[in-house]
Parts: structure tokens; sequence; C-alpha cells
């Protein structure tokens, strides 16, 4: 599904300014950028460019220090904390490279989990859940935990879980970061398909360019809190 | 987030750190089970007193006498510009009267009069006192020989065991034989046989009565205004009634306008519980009478079982502030331990509020489990503080007592307070929990 006219997420000259002791790090510096509903975004850089930063700030995870950041025109700088963890369970899906399953829970119950915290009927819940993970192929492993299953499947149980409120905004922190080649491509083309077949906005933190190029319409290059370059894929 | 969805995410968290939340909620435990054992403690030796003073009959009666009676007592007969009306009699028909009052259970006179009885053709002076059908239950008669009247009606006599000894040298073998009392009955006369006079009179013509000892009692039962010392030898209120025994205080009714209709020295009018005597001893008031009871002396009781009751609740709750520095421990290491988890939770958009009620509800239920239990385990010292005591006043040929005791409000009160604690002990660590930066939380390893 190709972009959509509206914009998704707009940023207006936003810095985030961290203090390290005597130091002050400039993580995101006056960075200004719109991303389209339905357009698939790959962030690019080295470590400490900013694009994690750029990312917990699209999440509502984090608050700029100036500047004001829109998810459908919402700003969520302005926003309560109630009001984040409502953007963060309705609006935003999220995705780490860590995949932040919590261990003593089924992959079912991980999946679940969002659903209880935006406070979804239970008669709605296992449907829910079963489309989530059937959407991610992973529907014969409902009952396991996340140690009985491999690190590809572990992050698809993540995708699923991301995906179970039917948010409009995927953000995908260096999602193939722990996984070996061929799963990390995997799941690259999970993504893909997710954004073509649902036309869900995705944001996805990686350094792995030539990866980013075969799956993101648009690709943005940031180095020292800015933005280096911005242009569609190759 | 929900509340059952709140209670089953706290329900596994809590059986994740299964060992250490066991130890904590143990913690709880024993200081609920050691203020519950404290209060248990208070609240039995309060009930055992309250019931041992109850059961002689001071508590929940009152007693009356006509206004003039007590003037020795200090008390006003009224106030001084009243217009001088002369004092209510305590007659028949103000028995009746106060018989009807709500809250009260029985309206009976104090009968005591001194008489002589014949036992194996000797005459021995004594006191004979009517026993009212309520002073069955007074701790006098608790460790009697023989037994109490078999009815109200009954020709039994039970005997004060100094007065037995009197009779006999071995007052066992008394259970069982007749006595025949000899006294002085008063017998109303024609008001033309009294020299003119329009109210009539009584004469006094000796008696006999014969009666059957039933029972020796070590204790004299200490009840009416009378009180101590009031009889060696007991007959049922009933009887006395019926002989018509003269008194010391009838001459008093010849002076008065009808000496033939018999009137009361004192009534005592006993009540359902303390709760009623006040109300009572107002409406008798009321109705012209003097009215006192010793409901004061409850008060004092009560307020010294009160400051009572409160110490040993302030050193039964010291056990329940350390088990709360447990809880605190316990939570604040939860949030060090599962501080990635918290993150991933606020990231999958769990406000601060529904992490701060996640702490506080696995806080709360440490509460409760801890409650529940140290109940149970101050309820089983409870048992076993009776048990040894019984055990002890049972080698002692002491009646059996219950000297610890756990009413049902209290079992209610101290889950109440032990969840009240945990929840109090959870602010802190639940409301850091909800302050952590999501941010900094996933970034945690």
């Amino acid at each position: 599904m190709a972009p959509g006219n509206q914009i998704a997420i707009r940023a207006e000259q936003v810095t985030r300014h961290y203090q390290m002791g005597d130091t002050l790090v400039r993580a995101a510096d006056n960075v200004s950028l719109s991303i389209r509903a339905g357009e698939f975004v790959a962030l690019l850089g080295s470590s400490g460019s900013g694009k994690s930063t750029m990312l917990n700030l699209m999440a509502g995870l984090d608050r700029p220090t100036s500047g004001a950041i829109f998810a459908h025109d919402r700003n969520l700088a302005e926003m309560s904390s109630e009001e984040l963890a409502h953007h963060r369970s309705h609006t935003i899906g999220i995705v780490f490279q860590a995949f932040n399953l919590l261990p003593r829970m089924t992959l079912e119950e991980n999946v679940e989990l969002p659903l209880r915290l935006a406070e979804v009927d239970r008669g709605e819940r296992t449907a829910r859940v079963r489309e989530a993970v059937e959407r991610v192929r992973l529907g014969a492993r409902l009952t396991h935990r996340p140690s009985e299953l491999s690190g590809g499947e572990q992050q698809r149980a993540a995708l699923a879980r991301a995906l179970v409120n039917r948010p409009t905004i995927l953000l995908a922190d260096e999602p193939t970061g722990n996984l070996d080649s061929a799963t990390g491509d995997e799941i690259m083309l999970l993504l893909r398909e997710i954004n073509e077949s649902m036309g869900m906005t995705i944001v996805m933190v990686t350094h792995e360019r030539p990866r980013a190029e075969r799956v993101a319409h648009r690709l943005i290059l940031m180095g020292d809190g800015k933005i280096i370059s911005d242009g569609a894929s190759a | 987030m929900k509340a059952r969805d709140l209670v089953e995410l706290a329900n596994r968290n809590l059986r994740e750190a299964m060992l250490r939340n066991s130890l904590t909620t143990l913690g709880i435990a024993v200081g609920v089970a050691s203020l519950v054992a404290m209060l248990s403690l208070g609240v039995g030796l309060q009930n055992l007193a309250s019931e041992r003073l109850s059961r002689t009959g001071l508590f929940d009666a009152i007693f009356v006498a006509p206004q003039t009676n007590l003037n020795g007592f200090g008390r006003p007969v009224r106030p001084a510009n009243a217009p001088a009306e002369p004092p209510r009699p305590l007659d028949e028909d103000a028995r009746h009267q106060i018989e009807a009052l709500p809250e009260v259970v029985e309206v009976y006179p104090e009968i005591r009069f001194p008489t002589e009885i014949r036992f194996a053709g000797n005459p021995y002076p004594t006191v004979v006192a009517g026993l009212a059908p309520s002073a069955r239950s007074d701790g006098a008669f608790d460790g009697m020989k023989g037994t109490y009247f078999s009815s109200p009606s009954a020709d039994e006599a039970i005997l004060q065991i100094d007065f037995a000894r009197e009779l006999s040298n071995q007052p066992d073998t008394l259970i069982g034989q007749e006595i025949v009392l000899r006294y002085a009955e008063r017998q109303a006369l024609p008001a033309d046989t009294a020299g003119g006079n329009s109210g009539g009179g009584f004469s006094i013509v000796p008696r006999e009565e014969k009666l059957r000892i039933v029972g020796i009692v070590e204790t004299e039962p200490a009840a009416g205004m009378g009180g101590f010392g009031r009889g060696r030898l007991l007959i049922p209120l009933q009887v006395a009634e019926t002989l018509r025994a003269a008194q010391a205080t009838d001459l008093r009714d010849l002076l008065r306008d009808k000496p033939s209709q018999r009137t009361y020295e004192s009534l005592t009018v006993r009540v359902k519980g303390a709760s009623q005597v006040q109300g009572v001893e107002d409406a008798l008031k009321q109705m012209g009478f003097t009215a006192f009871s010793l409901l004061d002396a409850t008060r004092n009781l009560r307020l010294v079982f009160a400051v009572f009751d409160l110490l040993l609740g302030i050193f039964g709750s010291l056990a329940l502030v350390v088990a709360s520095l447990g809880i605190i421990n316990t939570l604040v290491m939860a949030i060090l331990e599962r501080r990635r988890e918290i993150g991933v939770l606020k990231a999958l958009g769990a406000a601060d509020r529904d992490v701060r009620r996640l702490f506080f509800v696995e806080a709360g239920a440490m509460g409760l489990l801890g409650g529940v239990f140290g109940v149970l385990m101050g309820w089983l010292i409870g048992r076993a503080i009776n048990f040894g005591t019984n055990i002890y006043l049972t080698r002692q040929q002491l009646p059996s007592i219950t000297i610890a005791s756990v009413p049902w409000w209290m079992v209610a009160a101290a889950i109440a307070f032990s969840i009240g604690v945990s929840l109090a002990a959870g602010i802190y660590p639940a409301s850091r929990a909800a302050r952590l930066d999501p941010v900094e939380a996933l970034r945690y390893e």
C-alpha cells in the first residue's frame, strides 16, 4: 500500500539534551521531519547519532527539551503522562532489539498484555491475540514461554504484541540487532508485509543500511543528533 | 488497567518470587499474630472481669427506693422550692408499673428478716433472705454443694457454709434434711379493729414453715442493696414473699394512711443489660423514686480495660511495624529486579497509576494473606494460653475460664489493619516504581 498524504508524525525543531556530569549531550539537535501515514521510514546512523532518541520521542517514552513532536496532529510534548500512556497504548506499537518479552509469561500472555493495559474486554482478547499471532505465523507456539522460542520467534512474538492493539504507527528499534542474517531478513520482510497489507506507518531504527534499503520507502540518516540526509530508498 | 487484570498480574508477580514473598508474608503474619494474641488476652480478661462482675447482679441492676429513704445518702429529696408533696410510696402498684417498663427483666423486693430455725430439736437464730430467680446465674453458686432450688416456689433452703457448720460438724450431711423456720407473720387487720382509724393496721402472728435443705453455698450471693452479708439461710424469693414475714420496716407502715397495704423499703430492678441501665434509671426517677446503679463503676472498669487494650495493642503492633519494613524491603527489591519489566509495561501503554496500583495490590495481597494467617496464628496462641491456664486452674481445683478471646470484630480489624499497614508500607515502593523513567528502565540490564 503506497503512503498517503496524511502526516502521521511530525517533528518541529526537536531538541533533546542530556546532562551527563559536566557534559551536555545533544542527542537530538533541532530535528524537523514529517512522516506520512503508511510510510516505511528507516532511521539510520551510527551509535549515538540520535536515532533511538528520536524513536523514543515519537513513542512518547521521552519528552523533547524543546520543539514539538506531533503524532496525528497531537503534540506529544504537551501531553500529560496519562495521555502519553494512552498514546503508547492505542496509537503506537513498539518493537525492541532485545525483544523484551516477559520471561514468565507464555507467548499468548505476552501478546495479551497490551490488551490488558488498554482495558479491552476479555471476550474480545482471545480473537485479537489469535489474529496478531497468526499474522506473524506463530499460531502453534501460543503456550510457549520466551525461553522456549528462537530469537526470530521471539522477535515475531514481540511484533505480534506490538500489533495486537491495532496501532497506526509501528516503531522498531534495531529489530534485527540480535538476530542472525537469515532471521533478520525474515523479520524485515515481515515488517514490509505489515506495512503493505495493513498500511501501517513504520519507523525503524537500524544501522544496517543495505537491509533498510530493501524494505523502507525512505531513509533518514542521522549523525550527532541532526539529520544528515533524508530521501527515498534506492 | 481493570481490577481483575491488576490482581492477576500481581498474583503472577508474587508467585514469581515465591520464597521471598512468602517470608515477607510470614513476617506480617507473625506481626498480626502478636497483635491478635495481645488483644485477645486483653479482651478475654475484660470479658472475664465483666462476666464475673455482671454475674454478681450489681451491674445490670438498679436499686429503687422512695425518695425519703435515701435522704441519708446525701441525695436531695426534691428541689428546695418544690411544693411539699408526700413522697410516692413504693407499693404493689409501683412495682407493677416498674415491671411494665421496657428493658426490665424482673423487679423484686429485698426480703430479709431475722428469725430462728429449729434443727434436731435445737433453736438457731439466723437471718433469712429471699433469692430472686436471676440469682441462680450468680457466680456465688458455681461451686455450691447440692443443688439450686428445684423451682421458684419450692419449700427449699440453701445454707451459707458458716451457718451450716453451726448446725452440724459435717455440713455435707445436712443436704436433704428438714429444718423448721419460725417467723413472725404480718396479718392485716380490718379497719374497725384498729381502734377506729380509717387506715386499719396489722397484727404479728408466730408461724412455722418446714424447709428441705438442698444446697450449701461457700460465698454469700451479693445482690440488692443489702449486698454482702445479707443472709445465712436462703429461700426462693417467691416463698419468702408468701410467708409475709414481718420486717423491721413494717413499723413505718403503721404511720401511713393505709397501714394494712404493704410498702417496700426498696426494690431491685434488673434490666436486660448494662447498656439499658441508664434509660431505666431515668424512667424510675421520672416516676418519683430514687434510683441508683453501679453504672459508673462499670464505666471506670471499661476505661481501665480500654487503656489496658491500648497498651497491649501498641506492644503487639511493634512486630507489625517491623513486618512492614519487610514489605518495603521486598517491594524495593522487586523494583530493582523488575526495572526492565516496568519499562516494558510503560512502553506498552501502562500509565504511572497502573504501575503504582500493581505494587499496591501486591503489598495489599501480602497484607491480606499475612493478616489471615496472622489471625489464625494469634487465635491458636490464644487457645494455647487458655489451654495452659485451664490445666493450671484444674490442678488448683478452680473452675475453667476463657482468658484469651478472639471476637469476630478483632478478626476483621486485624486483617484490615494488616492490609492498611501493608498498603502504607507499599506507598514508597509503589511511587518509586511509578516514577521510573521508561527509557532508563528499558536500558537497564
